[in-house]
């Protein structure tokens, strides 16, 4: 996927560049680039993510991850409902949480990937995504991070006056995604294409306390109330939607495995 | 700590100093107010209160700081690769006028919703690469400028979204996981909310 948006940009910008004859302008400006990518951009960053991982390292070592961890646990627990609350899924998903929310990402994915081991556990059909997992997912992809640590420290290296400003903004919008990620994961489980095969323990309509998640965004889809239980049409559909997914994702698990 | 924080902000609130000038008059509203008192003091409040607190909690403070800060240096040369791939490809793409044509091509619908153009290649890389986001995420912020509307939407919107694929990929490949069902929906609509309440609030804040 990033591979055609990458060689779509290069070679529009030559091709477009040819049709309107600005061809030395983009060649100047390639160069430009790759020169401001290391002196410009790459080495102040280093001196301001120094300072952040140091800060983080602190808040580590002190055990404010712990603390916010046991904040956060009676709101998990209502988000997941199929998970018992003393299961180890629930520490290490609290703990991952916790740990993206202090920006913490090298503490963060070990702790997910052990959540999704555990959840894996509790899970009757191995190879398909749990309603949990599934929420676990939204969940950390509409993270909640405190500061936006490096979109600051982007800021700062292009000596911003103010680089603190987006503090506020991107901390709100950082919680209207997180309602979001919650409020769509819980919508989208109930719709008939996603839902999981009939046997499955939990019916999809009588967990998920629905009050949990805040009714402010809407996605695009109402939702539709369970249908029959048996549901072929459903599963099929599921693995449909898995095959093309597993395509788009080829390419960047390759290229973020160092 | 705390307590001599939360005063300083109510007084920033309450009394609407703007000292630092950010261009908005002293009519903002309240709300507008709270959120640029939240940014002024947050990192201040950090910087004091995390090695107090792990202080407190009988941390050697100097010497974890400096283990952490190494890191720094690794994460600096690390994403010297994708920096280079992706500021050079934008680079390219802007002096060639590519964004302009695309917001000839995509503007109406864009308005629609009010998301500018300008950052339409941040919002399309976001959930791609981290890396790649940031290259991105550079070059509009040295275009337009650091204190610009357009760079603190793009700081904002990449403070608040993450690489759902990236997420996704690791985290349901490390359980073998295939049918990944509404997962990928549930991360894009994520991402789509967040990159449009970023915009909106920019332009109610800083606007």
């Amino acid at each position: 996927m990033l591979n055609y948006l990458w060689l779509a940009m290069v070679v529009g910008a030559v091709l477009l560049a040819g049709w309107t004859g600005r061809l030395e302008s983009v060649t100047s400006h390639a160069l430009e680039m790759a020169r401001v990518a290391v002196l410009e951009v790459a080495l102040p960053l280093v001196g301001l993510m120094a300072l952040w991982l140091g800060m983080m390292r602190l808040a580590e070592r002190a055990g404010l991850m712990r603390a916010l961890a046991s904040a956060l646990r009676p709101v998990l627990r209502r988000l997941f409902p199929d998970v018992p609350a003393d299961h180890p899924a629930m520490g290490a998903m609290v703990l991952n949480l916790a740990a993206n929310m202090l920006g913490l990402g090298n503490a963060a994915t070990p702790l997910g990937l052990r959540a999704m081991r555990e959840l894996d556990r509790l899970n009757p059909f191995p190879g398909t995504a749990t309603n949990a997992m599934c929420t676990f997912l939204a969940l950390n992809t509409g993270s909640v991070q405190l500061v936006p640590v490096t979109a600051m420290a982007v800021l700062a290296a292009q000596q911003a006056r103010e680089p603190t400003a987006i503090v506020g903004t991107a901390l709100l919008a950082t919680l209207c995604s997180a309602v979001t990620a919650v409020t769509s994961a819980k919508l989208l489980e109930r719709l008939r294409w996603f839902r999981l095969p009939a046997v499955a323990p939990a019916a999809p309509g009588a967990e998920a306390g629905p009050q949990t998640a805040a009714p402010e965004v809407d996605p695009a889809e109402p939702a539709v109330p369970p249908a029959g239980p048996t549901d072929l049409v459903g599963t099929q559909s599921g693995v449909g939607v898995a095959a093309v997914f597993s395509g788009a994702l080829g390419n960047p698990r390759l290229e973020w495995r160092r | 700590m705390l307590l001599f924080f939360l005063v300083l902000w109510g007084i920033r609130v309450w009394s609407g100093g703007d000292e630092t000038g950010m261009g908005t008059s002293g009519a903002a509203g309240w709300g507008v107010r709270a959120l640029q008192g939240l940014s002024q003091l947050a990192v201040p409040f950090l910087l004091a209160w995390f090695p107090l607190y792990a202080a407190l909690r009988r941390v050697r403070v100097y010497e974890e700081f400096v283990t952490g800060a190494r890191e720094g240096f690794e994460v600096g040369v690390r994403i010297i690769p994708y920096l280079v791939a992706m500021l050079v490809a934008i680079g390219m793409f802007r002096a060639a006028g590519g964004i302009e044509w695309l917001s000839r091509g995509l503007g109406p619908l864009l308005s629609l919703v009010g998301f500018p153009v300008e950052l339409l290649p941040l919002a399309l890389v976001r959930p791609l690469s981290g890396s790649g986001a940031l290259g991105v995420l550079t070059e509009l912020v040295r275009t337009h400028g650091p204190d610009s509307l357009w760079a603190r939407m793009g700081a904002t919107m990449y403070g608040s979204t993450e690489t759902t694929f990236y997420v996704l990929a690791v985290y349901f490949g490390a359980v073998g996981v295939h049918r990944v069902r509404h997962a990928v929906w549930a991360g894009l609509i994520t991402d789509v909310v967040a990159m449009l309440v970023s915009v909106w609030l920019c332009r109610w804040v800083f606007g």
